[in-house]
């Protein structure tokens, strides 16, 4: 069922929802920005229709709601091990549909790669549910139109923001908090962005013997320019890896826990194992580690990129390096490979 | 809904001093193991690390471990009748029924010996039969050398040939040199019938494969074992990827004809 409110309306059904939901949405948080004096938009958990920001891209995903950048897997008391709970009251996240295809990217990992289900992330991500904001321009740095991750293919909520009127587009009953009636039915067709100003051309490694792009020149440009900072890896949607992490919590060490915390392929150490021995010591072939399983490995396991294109990655370097550019690089060098046969 | 994170204790029976560094943990254990696969050790509040099985029987399994860090630090403080902490086991591990009437080669260097000691042990033990086993050993230096008493054994009935990288000081009965310099001296047999295993450092391998393939072995008879930083065991935390593979997953064993294509 499609509803139009008025800014007013939305703000009330908002404080009628957070009695059942908890609400996340891109919000501003004043002088937060990396420079001095600037805001950042970021999200968090809202309770009025004036704390969302519609029109900008938020510096960090939404991933960070149900993958906490660190979280106590348990808690260790002598040999027996504890298991903290979590809140269990369900969430609402709004985003666009890079995004929620960008969590599809999530769910494969965690979920579909091996035969277990990661428990600390079903956890909370079964108590999640959708709420897809309607993008029909996006941001400079996008190519989610190239990516082919512009649409979605279902959500538990729609809305359309429109500066004075929100409709919103309701498909999970539970979204519609008891004795609550909204006005007339509208009707609601999604729209989606059909270009974006960034455009990639994915390469079609088909035939190519990857040796001839894994020794390639480009790379030792990212050699120089990469600073390793992870920002990219953290920034981005479908980043998943993570690093455990022990630590005592009292001078006896009798008590202490197991904690979990986001790690990326750019940072160093990430390979590193006892003893010495590490892989992709060069930023550059980090880049390429990365690039090669955004737009080409990913694929080959799950059948879908892993990049969503929501273009974050070049929205945060502080090298300017960008990533729609160095994929289009490959791409390049892919069919001079192919022609030089 | 599993919690396939929760490490649980395992009590130590035993601790063999291999050398000053390498120590094999016997830990009460029941449960099914093939040889080459890995557990997720740790100690609350110190760290958890992937550390590959040595060895299993009924009721136990050996881990022998370095000490390069701060858990094998922590590790290395412990005695018989504390516990260690472990999930597992995860990996594939050999395929120990392709041995079968086949002509086998073991070449493992240093602590890369620690994953192939149960396939060396079914393997001239007799409980795989196969038509001929030998082993090829290498260690830096004569107070590398592990697992003395099984090496002695192995040697009984089988050839086994023990290498330090460079002349030592004190007397010392084995060969001197790289594992690839002796690696002529695997001729003999059928070489292109010969299966082959390498295990050890990276760079160790990437020339003793080189070495073999020279030799004329077939890549698809040659099987390799990887070693991964690795926070999960469980294809989730990213750190064993290369490429579309997950080293906890597909590995640590690999066929050389998959490991090759594995760039870093």
């Amino acid at each position: 069922m499609a509803y139009q409110l008025s800014h007013e309306m939305f703000d009330r059904y908002l404080a009628a929802l957070s009695a059942t939901h908890r609400v996340f949405a891109p919000v501003v948080k004043a002088n937060k920005n990396k420079l001095a004096d600037l805001d950042l938009i970021t999200y968090d958990e809202v309770s009025g229709a004036d704390q969302i920001i519609w029109s900008e891209k938020s510096y960090f995903s939404p991933k960070e709601i149900f993958y906490p950048i660190r979280e106590t897997l348990f808690r260790f008391v002598g040999k027996e091990a504890f298991v903290p709970e979590v809140d269990q009251k369900p969430m609402l996240i709004l985003l666009r549909p890079c995004d929620l295809n960008g969590i599809d990217r999530l769910d494969q990992i965690f979920f579909n790669n091996g035969v277990s289900k990661d428990f600390y992330y079903e956890r909370r991500r079964k108590l999640v549910k959708f709420a897809v904001i309607e993008c029909t321009e996006g941001f400079d740095s996008c190519f989610c139109v190239s990516m082919g991750t512009n649409k979605v293919d279902s959500y538990d909520m729609a809305l359309k923001y429109s500066g004075d009127s929100i409709t919103l587009d309701i498909k999970d009953e539970t979204l519609v908090p008891d004795g609550y009636s909204f006005g007339a039915n509208e009707d609601f067709e999604l729209d989606f962005v059909k270009s974006n100003k960034t455009k990639v051309e994915l390469p079609d490694f088909e035939g190519v013997d990857l040796n001839q792009v894994f020794g390639h020149e480009m790379w030792k440009e990212y050699t120089s320019r990469c600073i390793a900072c992870g920002r990219c890896n953290t920034s981005c949607i479908t980043c998943s890896c993570f690093t455990m992490q022990d630590v005592f919590t009292d001078d006896e060490k009798m008590l202490s826990e197991r904690r979990r915390r986001w790690a990326g392929c750019h940072i160093k150490g990430f390979s590193d194992m006892a003893g010495g021995h590490s892989f992709r010591d060069k930023n550059g072939e980090r880049m390429r580690f990365k690039l090669m399983h955004k737009v080409y490995d990913f694929n080959k396991r799950f059948d879908k990129h892993m990049c969503v294109g929501c273009g974050r990655c070049d929205d945060v370097c502080p090298e300017y390096i960008s990533f729609s550019k160095s994929i289009n690089k490959v791409a390049k060098i892919i069919q001079e490979v192919k022609h030089e046969k | 809904m599993k919690n396939e994170y929760l490490a649980f204790p395992f009590e130590i029976l035993s601790i063999v001093k291999e050398t000053e560094i390498d120590w094999t943990y016997t830990v009460k254990y029941d449960g099914p193991l093939v040889g080459g696969q890995f557990m997720q050790l740790s100690i609350p509040g110190v760290g958890e690390a992937p550390i590959s099985i040595s060895d299993f029987r009924d009721g136990s399994l050996d881990m022998t471990i370095r000490k390069v860090g701060r858990l094998t630090d922590a590790i290395f403080n412990l005695e018989a009748g504390d516990s260690l902490f472990m999930r597992g086991p995860y990996g594939n591990g050999f395929e120990l029924s392709k041995y079968v009437d086949k002509h086998v080669v073991i070449i493992a260097g240093g602590t890369g010996l620690a994953p192939v000691k149960n396939v060396i042990e079914k393997l001239t033990s007799g409980e795989i039969k196969t038509n001929s086993t030998r082993a090829l050993i290498g260690f830096k230096s004569p107070d590398d050398v592990l697992f003395e008493d099984a090496l002695k054994r192995w040697s009984q009935d089988h050839e086994v040939t023990v290498t330090v990288d460079k002349q030592p000081d004190k007397p010392w009965n084995g060969k001197v040199g790289l594992v690839t310099e002796h690696i002529p001296t695997l001729e003999g047999y059928d070489i292109e019938k010969t299966e082959a295993i390498v295990v050890g450092p990276p760079m160790m391998m990437k020339f003793t494969t080189l070495a073999l393939l020279k030799a004329g072995y077939l890549p698809q008879n040659i099987t390799v074992s990887f070693e991964r930083n690795m926070s999960c065991g469980i294809g989730k935390c990213g750190h064993c990827k290369i490429d579309e593979t997950y080293v906890c997953l597909e590995g640590p064993v690999f066929n050389y004809t998959t490991a090759v294509k594995l760039l870093d």
